[in-house]
C-alpha cells in the first residue's frame, strides 16, 4: 500500500510542454490566411445572393468598387454613394480612377481588369446602371457582380 | 549537492507559452476575414461609336423574351405579370428550347434573345435574383447537352486551364463546332439601360 502511494506522488500533473506547439499551429494557419483590410469601408454592405458564381483567378487583376447607403448618414446623406479606395466619389470620377488603376496593372494585363462591383441589396439600379456607363467609357469591361453563395437550395433550386 | 537540485528540477516552465500563443492567436482571429472573391461575372457591351448609327433591331417578335421590372420590384415577363422571381428560369429554358413548336416562342436557340430591362428604382437585389436566373438557365440548357447537371457545367466553365477533352466538352456544349466559329447555342442576354420612367 505504502509502496502504491509513492508511485503516485512522484509525477501527477500532465505535460502540457506541447500545448504551445499546438496553438502555435493554429495561430500560423491564421497568421498566413489572414489578409489585413486595407480600406475603411464607408458604405452599407449587405450583398445579395445568388446561386450561380464564379471565382476570380488572378487577384491582382481585380479592383472594387463599392456601392451602398453612407454608414455616416449626417457626413454623406442617406442616398446610396460610390466608394474607391478609401473615399466617395461622383460617377464621373470613375474614368479617372479606372485610368490609376489600370497604371497599376503591367502593360499586358490592362485590358483584362476586372470590377469587383460590391453593392448593397437596397441600392437603386439608377447609380448602378451610371457606374456602368462610366466603366464603358473607361473601356473596364470585365465586371462581377459580388455576390456570396445563397445557402437554401429551395429558393434557388 | 548541486547535482541533486539540478536533477530535480531543470525545466523552464512553459506553461506561460501557451497564453501568450493564445493571445496572438486570439488577435488573428478576430481580424481575420477570409477574402470572398465570388460572384455573377459580366462583360459590358462596347461603348458605342458616335460615327455609326445604332443597328436597326430585325428580330422577330417571336425570338425575344422580355422581361421588363419596375421601380416598385413589379415583373412583367413576356407582357405577363409575374410574382415568383424563380419561375424564370424554366420560362426561359422553355423559350430557348422550343425549336419553333410553340408559334409564341422561340425559333431556334441561335436566335432566341432574353432582353433584361429595368427602371433606375429597380432594387439591385431583384437584378441579381434574375440575373442568376438566366444564368442558371443557360448553364442548365448547356449542362444537358453534354450530359451534365447545371452545377457540373458551371464547374466547367470556371476551370480556368481546361484540358483539351474539358475544352471539347465545353464547346460542343456551346454548339463551337470548330475554332473560331460562331456558336450555334449563344448565350444571348441583352440588359438594356434602365428606364427613368419610374412607375
Amino acid at each position: 500500500m505504502s509502496k502504491f502511494a509513492k508511485k503516485t506522488k512522484a509525477s501527477q500533473d500532465i505535460p502540457t510542454a506541447a500545448l504551445p506547439d499546438i496553438i502555435f499551429m493554429l495561430l500560423f494557419f491564421f497568421m498566413v490566411t489572414t489578409v489585413l483590410r486595407e480600406t475603411d469601408i464607408l458604405v452599407k454592405q449587405t450583398l445579395p445572393r445568388a446561386t450561380q458564381l464564379s471565382k476570380l483567378e488572378k487577384k491582382s487583376l481585380v479592383s472594387h468598387i463599392y456601392i451602398g447607403k453612407p454608414k455616416k448618414t449626417n457626413l454623406y446623406g442617406t442616398e446610396p454613394r460610390i466608394q474607391v479606395n478609401d473615399v466617395l466619389i461622383e460617377p464621373k470620377d470613375i474614368v479617372l480612377w479606372v485610368q490609376q488603376e489600370k497604371d497599376k496593372l503591367e502593360e499586358v494585363e490592362r485590358d483584362a481588369i476586372t470590377i469587383s462591383l460590391k453593392i448593397d441589396e437596397e441600392a437603386k439600379m439608377g447609380i448602378i446602371s451610371d457606374v456602368q456607363q462610366q466603366l464603358r467609357e473607361a473601356n473596364a469591361r470585365k465586371i462581377m457582380y459580388a455576390t456570396p453563395e445563397r445557402i437554401d437550395e429551395t429558393a434557388g433550386g | 549537492m548541486a547535482r541533486s537540485s539540478l536533477r530535480g528540477k531543470n525545466e523552464i516552465n512553459a506553461g506561460s507559452m501557451a497564453d501568450i500563443a493564445f493571445l496572438l492567436l486570439i488577435f488573428f482571429l478576430v481580424t481575420t476575414t477570409f477574402p470572398n472573391d465570388r460572384g455573377i461575372l459580366f462583360t459590358l457591351p462596347p461603348k458605342p461609336d458616335p460615327n455609326q448609327p445604332p443597328p436597326d433591331i430585325t428580330k422577330n417578335d417571336r425570338n425575344i423574351f422580355k422581361i421588363l421590372v419596375n421601380s416598385n420590384d413589379q415583373l412583367l415577363v413576356e407582357d405577363e405579370p409575374l410574382e415568383n422571381v424563380f419561375l424564370i428560369k424554366d420560362m426561359v429554358k422553355e423559350f430557348v428550347l422550343n425549336n419553333g413548336r410553340n408559334p409564341n416562342l422561340s425559333d431556334n436557340p441561335e436566335e432566341a434573345v432574353v432582353s433584361f430591362k429595368t427602371d433606375r428604382g429597380s432594387s439591385y437585389e431583384i437584378f441579381i435574383d434574375i440575373l442568376d436566373q438566366l444564368d442558371a438557365a443557360y448553364n442548365e440548357m448547356y449542362g444537358e447537352r453534354v450530359g451534365m447537371t447545371g452545377d457540373e457545367f458551371r464547374e466547367l466553365r470556371n476551370t480556368v486551364n481546361k484540358t483539351p477533352e474539358q475544352r471539347a466538352q465545353y464547346d460542343k456544349a456551346r454548339g463551337i463546332e470548330s475554332k473560331g466559329a460562331k456558336p450555334t447555342f449563344p448565350k444571348n442576354i441583352s440588359i438594356a439601360e434602365p428606364s427613368k420612367v419610374g412607375g
